[in-house]
């Protein structure tokens, strides 16, 4: 293991200054040394999107980047798009549309379809579909994944 | 209340109403068993065995337990009892004991101060094994072999479970059947895949007692296991299902792992976390088996259903799991939702050195109904009659029996042929659409809950529901069923809501917690909408009269004359006379305090007095009949299915937003069988274990799903109504493989129909100087 290096960035709009092994990686040092268990750990190969954080606004698979690739930039989580209280449009379309079902991959959608919407506020259904193809879900078949997000930019 | 009335009018039920653990699931703040952390938590880790069949001959573990920070390794000698989720097939241990049966079988556990430590810990182990022949095709187990892989199998073989029936006379039948028609189907294995990797978190404590949180479908079953192999009474132990992210039957056995957690917790005084990575999900699997069915129906020349002779040939992996159910299954839901005069049925489930198959979405119906299916289709064809009056002609008709004694009641098959039909414009394109271009039927037919409780002993209801209620005015709602994140939890709120007229915002749904939650069996076999959803609502009625009971003692008029309105009870054609719901609660409590209430479910007697005759008996049996449109790229034969037409008879849909969900994640699902999924095999060993390899369907495959929801109300279910979670997957297989062959011509028996086959088949087909539609 090699020595353990300062980590600073911006975590959900606040300032974080760790000391850090330069092997963590992003989704350990959030779940594990943070405690943001809002993202979730699927395959650990960057294959199902269920630990999709932001960085810089972008969506990362946060299971595929070492943490230290985060130094300067904005990391945005789900406890970061939460509002403090109520829901977010896009999350409140996914309650209201059956977009969740067992919720394990909802997380990583919504970061995903979150930046997809920032980008293009309004969409099409395939310009969605291509958006989320990196995040697996086995619940919902997508559609009314699909339905969601179209509903939330429409409400954007 | 009438349940069977189509026109009974609900404030909640029969609407669309969002989960009620939505917000959390969307904010990242529902706990997963991942999420949780204990102080003091150890890493446990898993060896697995790189052989698929081998003898131990020794294990070595002084070296790995002598590594600092290594708290426990554990081998199989330690915990040798033999459990597995049907009592009577017990064939498996936490870690292998002697022996070990495929290529992932775990050998040894480590419990370890951080992961690095542990996996330093299962590199120090030394196994000598001693290889043994690998059987890994059931065919090789069938005749007596040199070293079965259990002792159990048959006469030295290594059948797992074999059933032959036979109903009726299907030899004089056939002598007399004018149309005939045979399919040969061959299926790869398929597995859940779900988000949520497996899971567990276990402590024991200085009090003696022992907490498991599991990723589980099935915590009473798992409560069960844990307490037999580890010698535990169960009042000792305690079982926590968090939120769990998808189980789909992957997570209805109790599992090993579960177990060898436990078990190191016992060891080590700490608690002890065992999260898998994919490729231990993968190696775990339990889905769907990989299965050979031969299928001959005959019929009269009408096209009246005379016959079925049905063999199967089951590769069952390494263990039972649910293998004896899986073999009947095979035979017995063949036949629904048609009548059968004469059935026959060998069935033969086959342990190969695998990881074990089990219990999948559907179980037993998928792939014989694939064959069948096919089979009608076939026989349409032939007969030159349209597959969906074929299907009409033989439909079992409401309150009937089939030939092994299922008691049917309620069906609205022939409602979802007329649904499908007419909105898929069918008439119109069956055989009309260009050559590439098709579309398919297929049906369904499928329990609405196992009427047999895996255990009977004790004898109890397969579900029991309490409710309590204090001052405060929110309703606990405790049941063990277990919400995979099919909605469960808000049904079972929305029926408690409805029943007492509250809102549902009232409702907690406490989580399953073997210390406070009565048993309910578990989430599978479709079971829990039908079962928990009774004892639910006699709960909730047991709740409503002891509330009314105290609005009559406040208003003076009899309980008989009042009735429940929103969140107020009333009297009947006076709603200016009356309580509020808070009113009526607190007069209720003035003499004991909280309210509590029970409800429970226990199905009525039924089924046959032979052997293997409740095997698929069921309160109810759900119904389907889908039509799918396919384009086939001719030069590639790759192919997209734009749109289905999924007509379903669940009874009454009581949450539109959930059965939707259900219908639309079943046809993903059961698309990946036949579109792509297969776990392949080189000899025993697993080649795709990860979610890159073995590949789900994308959203850009997704077809537009319209569901038609056009089941009358079921007599015994819940306000009507009748499973939606696994009898939808079944009719889209079918319905592709059709709508292929109205395509292009060609019958496809072997799964999954990638680009490949669909190419060599219309070559074949061309080679042969068959010409379809023109091509």
């Amino acid at each position: 293991m090699s020595d353990p290096t300062r980590l600073r960035l911006t975590l959900n709009g606040h300032p974080l200054d760790v000391v850090c092994p330069p092997e963590r990686i992003l989704l350990d040092l959030l779940r594990e040394d943070l405690n943001l268990t809002g993202t979730k750990r699927g395959c650990d190969l960057g294959t199902c999107g269920c630990c999709t954080v932001l960085v810089d606004r972008r969506p990362v698979l946060s299971c595929l980047t070492l943490a230290l690739l985060a130094g300067g930039r904005e990391v945005t989580t789900i406890e970061g798009v939460t509002p403090a209280s109520g829901l977010s449009p896009l999350q409140k379309a996914f309650v209201d549309l059956g977009a969740t079902q067992c919720g394990f991959c909802t997380p990583g959608f919504i970061m995903t379809a979150g930046a997809l919407l920032r980008e293009n506020p309004h969409p099409s259904r395939g310009e969605i579909a291509s958006a989320v193809a990196g995040n697996l879900c086995r619940c919902t078949g997508y559609s009314k994944i699909l339905d969601a997000i179209e509903a939330a930019s429409r409400v954007a | 209340m009438d349940a069977a009335s189509p026109d009974q009018k609900f404030r909640l039920l029969g609407g669309r109403i969002p989960y009620v653990e939505g917000p959390l699931k969307v904010s990242g703040r529902a706990e997963y068993t991942d999420d949780i952390k204990r102080s003091g938590m150890l890493v446990g880790r898993l060896l697995r065995s790189p052989h698929a069949h081998a003898r131990i001959r020794s294990v070595d573990v002084e070296a790995a337990r002598r590594l600092p920070g290594v708290f426990a390794v554990l081998t199989g000698e330690k915990y040798p009892t033999q459990f597995g989720v049907l009592p009577i097939t017990h064939d498996e241990t936490a870690i292998a004991v002697d022996r070990v049966r495929y290529i992932g079988d775990i050998v040894a556990a480590v419990a370890a101060r951080d992961e690095l430590t542990a996996e330093r810990a299962l590199a120090a182990i030394r196994i000598e094994y001693e290889v043994l022949p690998e059987y890994n095709d059931p065919r090789m187990g069938v005749q007596k072999v040199e070293f079965p892989i259990h002792s159990r199998g048959l006469n030295g073989t290594n059948i797992q479970k074999e059933v032959v029936q036979h109903f009726g006379d299907v030899d004089a039948a056939l002598g007399t059947a004018s149309h005939f028609v045979r399919v040969r189907g061959r299926f790869s294995g398929v597995t859940h895949a779900f988000t949520e990797p497996l899971v567990t978190i276990a402590e024991s404590t200085p009090d003696g007692r022992l907490t498991v949180w599991s990723a589980t479908q099935v915590p009473h079953y798992l409560h069960r296991s844990l307490s037999e192999v580890l010698g535990l009474p169960m009042h000792r132990i305690r079982v926590i299902k968090p939120e769990v992210g998808g189980g789909f039957g992957g997570k209805s056995d109790p599992l090993p792992h579960e177990i060898a957690c436990a078990a190191l917790a016992l060891e080590t005084g700490r608690p002890v976390k065992m999260l898998f990575d994919r490729e231990d999900v993968f190696l775990t699997n339990h889905g769907r088996h990989p299965t050979e069915n031969d299928v001959r129906i005959a019929t009269d020349a009408e096209g009246r259903i005379l016959a079925y002779d049905i063999e199967a040939l089951i590769d069952g992996g390494a263990w039972s799991s649910f293998g004896t159910v899986t073999t009947y299954y095979n035979g017995v839901l063949s036949m629904g939702p048609y009548r059968v005069p004469n059935f026959r049925y060998r069935g033969r489930r086959v342990y190969t050195n695998k990881p074990p198959s089990g219990a999948m979405r559907a179980h037993g119906g998928t792939n014989i109904r694939y064959s069948v299916e096919t089979a009608l289709d076939e026989l349409s064809e032939q007969l030159n009659v349209d597959p969906f009056a074929l299907r009409e002609l033989n439909a079992l008709p409401p309150n009937s029996t089939t030939i092994n004694q299922f008691r049917i009641t309620s069906t609205s098959f022939v409602k979802c042929l007329h649904a499908a039909r007419q909105r898929s414009g069918w008439d119109a394109k069956h055989r009309k659409l260009p050559y590439g271009h098709g579309i398919g039927l297929g049906c369904s037919f499928y329990i609405s809950g196992s009427n047999s409780p895996i255990h009977f002993t004790p004898k109890m209801p397969q579900c029991t529901v309490h409710l309590k209620v204090d001052m405060d005015g929110g309703i606990a709602v405790h049941c063990m069923q277990a919400d995979i994140g099919q909605g469960s939890n808000t049904l079972m709120a929305a029926i408690v809501a409805e029943v007492l007229g509250v809102d549902l915002e009232r409702m907690h749904v406490v989580r399953v917690d073997s210390d406070i939650s009565p048993i309910d069996l578990g989430s599978y076999s479709s079971r829990v909408t039908f079962m928990m959803g009774n004892a639910t609502r006699k709960a909730a009625e047991s709740l409503r009269d002891q509330l009314v009971h105290a609005a009559a003692l406040l208003t003076g008029y009899p309980p008989e004359r009042l009735e429940v309105g929103h969140e107020r009870i009333s009297v009947r054609h006076r709603p200016d006379v009356g309580v509020s719901y808070l009113e009526a609660l607190h007069k209720a409590m003035e003499r004991s305090g909280a309210l509590l209430a029970t409800g429970s479910y226990t199905s009525p007697p039924m089924g046959g007095e032979f052997k293997g005759a409740r095997a698929g008996t069921a309160p109810a049996y759900s119904f389907g009949a889908y039509v799918a449109e396919v384009i086939v790229d001719v030069e590639t034969g790759e192919y997209r299915v734009p749109k289905v037409w999924a007509a379903f008879d669940c009874g009454r849909a009581l949450n539109r937003l959930a059965v939707e969900g259900q219908i639309e994640g079943s046809i993903h699902m059961g698309l990946g069988q036949v579109m792509g999924e297969s776990m392949n095999y080189r000899g025993s060993r697993l080649l795709n274990p990860s979610l890159l390899e073995y590949k789900i369907p994308m959203p850009q495959q997704m077809p537009e799903v319209e569901c038609l929801l056009v089941g009358d109300p079921d007599p015994e279910g819940p306000f009507g109504a009748k499973e939606a979670g696994e009898g939808p997957l079944i009719a889209i297989l079918p319905a592709v493989g059709n709508a292929l062959y109205d395509a292009i011509g060609v019958r496809f028996t072997e799964l999954p129909i990638t680009p490949d086959r669909v190419v060599r088949g219309m070559e074949q087909r061309a080679a042969a100087g068959r010409t379809w539609k023109g091509a």
